[in-house]
Order: structure tokens, then sequence, then C-alpha cells
């Protein structure tokens, strides 16, 4: 184990991929001379060259597009959009094209293909670049949906992505990239994708969260803890495949739950959670489930409307409180 | 053009210089968050184009956009509002940097997604195409990076194909982020790319104001006169980072330094002084008004108060419309009242 960031984390799943596997390349905007924006492939050129670290025009039709080619002949592209809010422009790649090829073409086409991106607001940086709209990506099947909370999981589960023949969106919060915690060191180290985890137990009352989410989640656990309160913190990891059985099992001790995320309510991954709890475990419903979300607005540059807009601890911490109390 | 407006438009271009630099400084003290695309260099391009065009031409832009909103006509204590996400911004404080509009001065914006408005700008001209408005251009900026995105290819070859009164504006300050144009462009000079749409097209240098107003108005009144887009490459440079923060690890100091001798504020300074249009000291006094209009919309700026509450929630649909949900919060403050 070390203690690392999840910047390191997730810049030491590619460089150990790399290593291990001369078919893994990575392409996007400024992923090369520039290091990254968010400095997570600082290095690499360097050390790779620019033959498997390649900076592309600002082209996010041709960054997927060309990914998906390039996998199909069997190389693992690690494709980079700089935000999933130029997802947008890569949309019919993404859903259309990386989401179907295997399946309409009944098994023939095969995409080892890993499309990053940064996701969520909190950075002042208006309505068009501070979206979290990953419930959107997991609406589509075939396309594998993760986005890791822990430094650990971000190792664990990009590596698995790399590793996996299908088309992953890895889609990491930039507001966690400080984020620290302890990372196993072993070269094989993958964490399975499509597996929830439980990221803290408790018996009173089940959150389910992913992503930033999970980080508020555990500290709302905390301030519930002083009152008395055991929060269990389910980790979904992955919105798709969107694995239940430990937010089932949880809920039927706790008989009761929270689910939050940090993008809109409307249509969203507690929809779709609160949903499922309600169809698969009717009769241990104690309270009904709440969900805590951002505000439905495009997000404001000013920073106090735009945490008022956004999820926060305490938010998760009261509807906690109220499925508890009632 | 008497010696007022010589006067006035060297002014406005020390103004949106002064207006960069003190919004740097505020962005290092945190009154300024998000991204922030300084337009330092760029000068004689917004400036030279907001002098020659008329009041019925509509300009969009890119993120980097503090210029192009005063040379539009907003007043710069707005602008630094909007920086400082205040109420008296102009989009509310909740545009910010990047997002700065003014319909009534025909300043359709401030656009964030690379590429994203140059199709909008084709349909701002079928507007016009279509009721008439027979007088008016409507003048798109993009960078030399958002040459490679659809968005450009798509919006060119509809304004070809439906003859719209476009001028399109390549501001090519040599790099999209760190990536030069020589990495990221199939053609080196980004005119080129018209030809593909049969579009006239040319390539302009654009540290003179005076060269850029000169050639701007003969395109602007070509195609007033032919009606159809027209391209121009305008070459620039950018002097600081792409953003606040950036390593600057793909250009060498060297060349900053050679392109900061070619300072448009300095070229237009020793002409007005050669040409005898103004003395030295009359060019100071400008700069200590432009320093002082600086000034001035900090303290507007500081002074003017944080949107409210209730800001959030306006202008998400025109009309009267149901908010979905309003945060846990608040949906339990109201559920509460
Ligand atoms: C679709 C999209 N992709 C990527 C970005 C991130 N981005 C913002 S500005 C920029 C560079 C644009 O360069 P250029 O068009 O030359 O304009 P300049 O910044 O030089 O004015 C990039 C890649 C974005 N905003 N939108
Ligand atoms: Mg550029």
């Amino acid at each position: 184990m070390a203690r690392m960031t999840m910047r390191e984390a997730i810049s030491r799943a590619l460089w150990e991929e790399m290593e291990r596997d001369e078919s893994v390349f990575i392409m996007g905007e400024e992923v090369g001379v520039w290091g990254g924006t968010y400095a997570v492939t600082k290095g690499f050129y360097d050390h790779f060259g620019p033959d498997r670290v390649k900076d592309t025009p600002i082209a996010e039709t041709a960054i997927v597009g060309g990914a998906i080619g390039a996998a199909l002949t069997g190389l693992r592209p690690v494709a980079e959009l700089m935000t999933i809010n130029f997802a947008f422009v890569a949309m019919d790649h993404i859903v259309n094209e990386a989401a179907k090829l295997h399946y309409m073409f009944a098994g023939q086409f095969k995409l080892p293909l890993v499309i990053r991106a940064t996701s969520g607001g909190g950075r002042q940086l208006g309505a068009t670049h501070s979206q979290t709209p990953d419930a959107i990506f997991a609406h589509f099947p075939g396309l594998k949906v993760v986005s890791p909370g822990t430094p650990a999981d971000a190792k664990g589960l990009l590596k698995s992505a790399i590793r996996s023949d299908d088309p992953v969106l890895f889609i990491e919060n930039a507001t966690l990239y400080q984020v620290k915690g302890e990372v196993p060191e072993d070269k094989d180290y993958l964490e399975p994708l499509g597996k929830s985890k439980v990221q803290r137990e408790g018996d009173d009352v089940t959150i389910v969260a992913y992503s930033k989410m999970v980080q508020a989640a555990l500290q709302a656990a905390d301030m519930l803890a002083e009152d008395g309160i055991e929060a269990e913190v389910v980790d979904l990891r992955s919105l798709r495949p969107l694995d239940m059985d430990p937010v089932i099992a949880s809920f039927k001790r706790t008989n009761r739950a929270v689910v939050a995320e940090e993008g809109w309510r409307s249509f969203g991954v507690g929809s779709e959670v609160s949903a499922r709890i309600y169809e698969l475990a009717f009769d241990y419903v104690d309270a009904p489930v709440k969900r805590v979300a951002q505000a439905e607005v495009p997000l404001p540059y000013n920073a106090d409307l735009e945490q008022l807009a956004l999820p926060q601890v305490e938010d998760i911490y009261l509807a906690a409180k109220e499925v508890v109390y009632g | 053009m008497d010696k007022k407006d010589y006067l006035s438009l060297y002014q406005e271009m020390v103004v949106i210089r002064r207006i960069e630099e003190r919004s740097a400084e505020l962005y290092q003290r945190g009154k300024i968050g998000g991204f922030l695309h300084l337009y330092i260099g760029q000068e004689a391009v917004c400036a030279g184009i907001g002098s020659v065009r008329q009041a019925q031409d509509r300009i969009i832009t890119a993120y980097r956009d503090h210029g192009w909103a005063i040379s539009a006509g907003i007043d710069p204590k707005i602008v630094m509002a909007e920086l400082l996400g205040k109420q008296d911004g102009c989009s509310r404080g909740k545009g910010g940097s990047m997002h700065m509009a003014d319909v009534d001065l025909n300043f359709w914006g401030g656009h964030a997604i690379v590429g994203a408005h140059i199709p909008i700008a084709a349909g701002l001209a079928l507007g016009d195409v279509y009721q008439k408005n027979d007088e008016a251009v409507t003048i798109c900026m993009f960078g030399d990076g958002a040459t490679n995105i659809g968005f450009f290819h798509e919006g060119l070859n509809l304004s070809k194909v439906w003859n719209l009164p476009v001028l399109w504006v390549c501001e090519n300050n040599q790099y999209g982020m760190g990536t030069s144009v020589g990495r990221a462009s199939a053609v080196s000079e980004i005119r080129q790319k018209a030809e593909g749409y049969g579009m006239r097209n040319e390539r302009i240098e654009g540290m003179d104001v005076m060269n850029v107003r000169k050639d701007v108005s003969r395109v602007l009144d070509t195609i007033r006169k032919e009606g159809g887009p027209y391209l121009l490459e305008i070459m620039t440079y950018r002097y600081r980072g792409h953003s606040m923060g950036d390593p600057e690890r793909y250009r060498a100091k060297e060349e900053v330094k050679k392109w900061e001798e070619e300072d448009p504020i300095g070229i237009f300074r020793r002409y007005l002084v050669a040409e005898k249009i103004a003395t030295e000291a009359e060019l100071d006094t400008q700069d200590d008004e432009a320093e002082k209009i600086t000034e001035e919309a900090v303290q507007f700026a500081e002074a003017s108060p944080n949107p409210g509450k209730d800001e959030l929630f306006e202008h998400i649909y025109v009309e009267p419309t149901p908010i979905e949900y309003r945060g846990y919060k608040l949906e339990k403050e109201s559920e509460e009242n």
C-alpha cells in the first residue's frame, strides 16, 4: 500500500498498463506536451513518446471516432476528453457507435476502448463546463460507465477498464484529484467493473453514492455518528452495469436510504436506484427513499449561487436524519 | 477619423489591456474564479474590427471575450462586475469570464465550447437575410484551434451554400492551448480551409490596428455589396498563458519576447506620434485616463452586490415554468413554509 492522491492513482494505473501492454496508447487534447490539463499524464510524453501519447486537434468527434477505429484493429486506446461536457460533441460516436457495434454486428466487432473524462461542477466554470451528465451515458446498453470515489478504486477500476474488451466511459471528478488514500501497489491490482462496494458499515441508514458524493457521504456519516446514527455508505462505482446487491443487502438491514448524486435529480441515478429499491425490497421500506441532487438549473458562475445549487455534505446529513426520524 | 477618434481608439486598447492585467491580479487574490482567458497581445484585432463595424453588424466570439465585450461597447464596469460574478455584470454574475453578452449592442457573446458558436453565427446571418436586414453582416471570431473541429466546417459550408453575409474571423494566435497550428492543422494557413468551400479568403497582419481597420472595412464593404461569406485569417499572438495557471511548456520565452516587441499598443502609439496625430504627452494623458477607468471599474465591481438566491432560478425558461427541484435545502425550506 502507498498513500497517494486520486490524480497519482489514475496516473499510475495508466502508466502501469502502458508498460504492461504495447497496444495501450493515449490520445486526446493536451495529453502530451502539456502533460494533461489536470496533469494526469505529466511525464508520459517524455517516457512513452509521441506515438503512444498522442496530442490531437480540438476535435472530439475525431478523438472518439478515431479511438473506436483503432480499438477495432485490436489496439487499446485510452481516449481522453478534457471534460465530459465535450462528450456531447462526440455523442454520436459514444452512444451510436461505441455502444452498439458489438451487438449490431453480432459480436464481430470488439472495442477494447476507454474514454476518460472529468465530470462535475464547483469550480466556477459556468453552465457549459460544470455539468454532471453521467446518468445520460448510463442510459445506453452496450456502454460501461465507471466512476470511482476513492484513489484505490480509481486505480483498480481504470486498470480493469483498460483490460476490458468492452467500451468503458471512465468518469473522474476534477475536485477529487487531490483526495488522498491508501492504494495497493501490486501491478495486477484490479477492481471489478460493475460491482458496488460498501465503503463504510452501519446499521441505521444506507447512503448510496458514487464519485464525489462518496466522499461527501463519508463525511455526512461521521456527522451522523456524532448523533448516534450509524450510516452504511454503498459506493456504486459503476453506473452500468449497476450492481444493486450490496445496496439491497444493506437496505434490508437499515430499511432506510438516501441516494446522493452530483447531477440533476430528474431521470438521474437516484431515480434509478430508488426505483430498484422499491422493486427489490418493497417489504423492507420503513421510510420513503430520499434523493439528494443538484438543483435543476444550468450551473451559474457566481460561487455562492453555484454552491447553493450543488448538493452538499449537510444535505446528505439532513436527508439521512429525515429518513431515520421521519 | 478625426483626432478624437484616434485618441479614443488608443484609449480603448489601453483600457482593454489594463482590465486584463487587473483581472489577472484579482484572479490571484481569489476574487475571480473559474477560467480566465486573457486577450493581452490581441487588442488590435478587436479594437480594429470594433471601430469599423456598424451598429447593425452582429458580433459573436469564443470565451476569450473581455476585449470583444469592451470594443462592442459594454462599459468596463459591467465587464468587471461580470468577472467578479456580481449582480451588475452583463450576465448578472451567472456567465462569468467566458459568457459575456449584450444583445442591445449586437454583441452575441462569449461562447465556451470550442467552435460551437460558428454554426450559430451562420444562423444569425440567416436571420438577417430572412428579415431583409440588407446592410447587416455577422462578424464571427474563433481561434486557430477551433478550425479543426467539425462545427467550423459545417458552419462555413452552410454559409457558402446559403450565401450568408458572414465575416469569418480566425484570430490566429498560433496556439490552441499548448498545440501549435503546425501540430493540429493539416494546412499551415488557416485561410486555405476556406478554399475548400469556394469562399473568398485572405490572411492579414493583426498587430497593427490601422492595418486591421483598413482590411476589415474593405472586406465588410465587399460583403455588403456582393453578399455571401468571406474568411479573414488575422495573425496575432497572446502574450499570456492560455488561461491562468498555464505552465507554458509548449513555447520558448524568446518567442513570446519577440512578439512583445510587436506590441499592438506600442505600434499604434508610434504611428500616432510619427504621423503627428498626437503627442507623447497627449497619449500619456490617455494612459492615465485608461488607468482611471480601470480603477473605477474595479471599485464599481467590488461594490456591486452578489446576485440574490432567486437569481439562481431566473431565466431557466422564458415562460413561467415550474422548477423541478431546488436542491435539498431549498426544497425543505419551501416545504416548511
Ligand atoms: C469542444 C471543446 N473542446 C475542448 C475545449 C477546451 N478548450 C478550451 S479553449 C481550447 C483551445 C482553443 O484554441 P483556439 O481556438 O486557438 O483559441 P485561443 O484559445 O487561442 O483563443 C480548448 C482545447 C472546449 N472548450 N470545447
Ligand atoms: Mg489560438
